[in-house]
């Protein structure tokens, strides 16, 4: 896309809501990078009014097939609404035939009694915790050779696992992790994406009753990555769950972290941190499905762009089903505009069916880093280097810290600053 | 002691209409203790004066020169001006997102002394600052300007000007949309500078009452891009009672 940075945000809530506290709406609906070439042009047309702006309508997100079979996902045209973003030419095919290639190699360090194994499709922790929401998952769900699972025990505490998923292949591959978190565990699990791919994912993460598991998804992929990957949370009864997604790298990364709600009386964190240079294509799409009662969920995403045709694109999809009373919930997407010529879309979507719940928010923000900011920090004799990054640091610093791990939390302010210092001009 | 020399000072800006110029031979002459109040119609230029000295790229300087002790202003960039002791208390300050104003006071503080300050001695500082301004604690968290009152803006302003200790330090209407106790709060402020740290005074207003409370040496009064007269503090009452009329026929 052409187009100078959008700063925008939108929202559809389905309801008729009563005032509901804690409940905010603003914004508006975003036009799709894949149009249609329909002469009809119905969606160009539809594509500021309020309200969904995709040629497949759909009802609910809740609605949205799911299926281990590949052919119960048609063909992808890149008009179906939650494809409207994303630049099929550039996913390397992945949504059009089954990845063959190998998977990139995955090298485990564990500690606290976590454990790592490969195991077939047909154990039984496959299937556990996830089913394909798109073709993308469908193909390379049926093309996965293997599982990678990751087990926290029953009873461990600060059990810690990082697997470090090196690609080195321009093949299409397919990839399959479990991550289980037995009773009353605790751990986190990190995942750590570097060098190149092109790669389908599943991840299912299955948090058991009790357990507080945090998984946190690093793309600090080279440039020319190409990474999809679904990373769906089943969540039991009491247990918490957090999710941390970093993508600093690749050329086009499309995340699809889920979190759904299992047993009562959970909880789930979903943060994220996203920072996109010139050309890169950097989406995620959240869903949290509150479909038990009592459970609590927060989101936050926060990302900065800068570059020529940097596109960051955030969805954020909250369901609270009738019968999830006592919900408390508040997601919000903030992006910062460090240059012209990018575009960040950013589009919450809160769904609720019930108006007995503690809260349901969300927010959406784009700022631009503009020169008048510039102008105020160096007038207090802060040089502009500095000036520029204590503004990018300071607002990526609030994702940075949920990741509560000092060393990686290092790691990440660094590549931070490399990214600052890769296109300073 | 310092000294902060404007001479014939002309400047420019571009529009859409072309080269505009706003500013047409400004000559004051500023020592560190003083206070200079300019005071004139919207539009004159005094904001234009102010960004110009604190180096705002919109404005172009197309001859003349502006000197601190000596040295050249113009040829310093943004950050240096304000290393080298200059300070602007902003009309308009701006939001700046994702800076919280803790960050932000000692980042700024390191930059001008070009150390950082002992910890424990600027967190007592800046508490203590705030208090005077009766700015609250948690104002500290927030991110810089955000969500800020006018009001509110302008005594963080104030509070920069406190721990920062510049030479000179041009205020541009701090006193609009202040409340009579912040107005007193902030002129307290600026009082405590001026004896404390010898600093020097730029004040640009629009009103006598601020007056009441900082008492200029000289009062300059700015028509159309120039100093149009200057006296001592009878001339703002002056200016009170008969308006700028006067100055706007000759001009
Ligand atoms: N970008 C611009 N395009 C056109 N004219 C401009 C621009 N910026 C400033 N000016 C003009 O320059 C002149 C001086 O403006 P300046 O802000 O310095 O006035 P001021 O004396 O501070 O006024 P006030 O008392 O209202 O604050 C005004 O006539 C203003 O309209
Ligand atoms: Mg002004």
């Amino acid at each position: 896309m052409s187009e100078t940075a959008t700063a925008m945000s939108g929202e559809k809530a389905r309801i008729g809501a009563p005032s509901i506290a804690g409940f905010t709406e603003e914004g508006e609906n975003l036009s799709p990078v894949n149009e249609t070439s329909s002469p009809i042009g119905g969606d160009a047309a539809k594509a500021h009014s309020h309200g969904p702006a995709a040629s497949v309508p759909q009802a609910s997100r809740g609605e949205r097939p799911t299926s281990y079979d590949v052919e119960d996902f048609p063909a992808l045209t890149g008009r179906e609404e939650d494809w409207r973003f994303t630049p099929l030419k550039r996913l390397g095919a992945l949504h059009k035939q089954a990845p063959t290639g190998a998977a990139p190699a995955v090298a485990a360090d564990l500690s606290g009694g976590a454990t790592v194994e490969t195991a077939g499709m047909d154990d039984a922790r496959v299937r556990s915790a996830g089913v394909p929401e798109d073709r993308v998952s469908a193909l390379a769900w049926n093309a996965a050779a293997e599982a990678t699972i990751v087990t926290v025990p029953a009873g461990a505490e600060g059990a810690a696992a990082t697997l470090t998923i090196k690609g080195d292949s321009a093949e299409a591959a397919a990839q399959h992790l479990v991550v289980v978190a037995e009773p009353n565990s605790s751990a986190v699990v990190v995942l750590d994406h570097v060098g190149s791919a092109v790669l389908s994912q599943n991840v299912e993460i299955d948090v058991q009753e009790g357990a507080r598991l945090t998984v946190i998804s690093l793309q600090e992929w080279e440039d020319t990555a190409i990474h999809a990957s679904s990373q769906q949370a089943r969540i039991a009864k009491d247990a918490y769950f957090r999710h941390v997604t970093v993508s600093f790298g690749g050329d086009l990364v499309r995340m699809t972290p889920s979190a759904r709600f299992a047993g009562p009386g959970a909880e789930a964190e979903m943060y994220g941190l996203y920072f996109a240079d010139a050309g890169q294509h950097l989406e995620h799409r959240l869903l949290v499905d509150h479909a038990q009662p009592n459970c609590k969920s927060d989101v936050l995403y926060k990302g900065a762009l800068q570059g020529e045709n940097a596109h960051t694109v955030w969805v954020g999809d909250v369901l609270i089903r009738k019968n999830a009373e006592g919900t408390d919930s508040y997601e919000a997407n903030r992006n910062l505009v460090l240059t012209d010529g990018t575009r960040s879309d950013s589009v919450p979507n809160l769904e609720i069916e019930t108006g007995q719940i503690e809260g349901a928010g969300h927010a959406s923000t784009t700022g631009r880093f503009n020169d008048e900011h510039l102008f105020y920090l160096m007038a207090r004799g802060i040089d502009e280097k500095t000036a520029r990054r204590l503004v990018v640091r300071g607002f990526l610093n609030e994702i940075l810290q949920k990741i509560e791990d000092p060393q990686l939390e290092e790691r990440l302010n660094e590549t931070v600053e490399s990214e600052l210092a890769a296109t300073e001009v | 002691m310092s000294t902060l020399e404007i001479k014939d000072l002309h400047v420019s800006i571009d529009t859409e209409q072309g080269t505009k110029e706003i500013l047409k031979g400004v000559t004051l002459t500023i020592k560190t203790g003083e206070t200079h109040a300019i005071m004139g119609p919207n539009g004159s230029g005094k904001s234009t004066l102010a960004s110009t000295i604190a180096g705002h790229p919109r404005y172009n300087v197309t001859s003349g020169s502006i000197l601190l002790d000596g040295e050249d202003v113009l040829e310093m960039g943004v950050d240096e001006r304000a290393r080298a002791g200059l300070f602007l208390a902003m009309q308009y300050p701006v939001e700046v997102p994702g800076v919280t104003m803790t960050n932000f006071l000692r980042t700024a503080k390191t930059a001008i002394d070009g150390e950082a300050p002992s910890l424990r001695h600027w967190t007592k500082d800046v508490k203590a600052a705030m208090e005077n301004l009766k700015i609250d604690a948690d104002f500290a968290n927030r991110n810089v300007n955000e969500g800020f009152s006018g009001g509110e803006k302008k005594r963080v302003e104030i509070l920069q000007m406190e721990l920062f200790k510049p030479k000179f330090a041009i205020l541009d209407e701090t006193d609009s949309g202040l409340d009579v106790d912040a107005l007193k709060v902030v002129s307290d402020g600026v009082n405590r500078a001026s004896e404390q740290n010898e600093m020097g005074t730029l004040l640009i207003t629009h009103y006598t009452r601020i007056l009441r409370y900082i008492k200029p040496d000289f009062v300059h009064v700015f028509v159309d891009g120039r100093v149009a007269e200057q006296g001592g503090p009878e001339l703002a009452d002056q200016l009170e009672e008969e308006g700028y009329d006067r100055f706007l026929v000759k001009a």
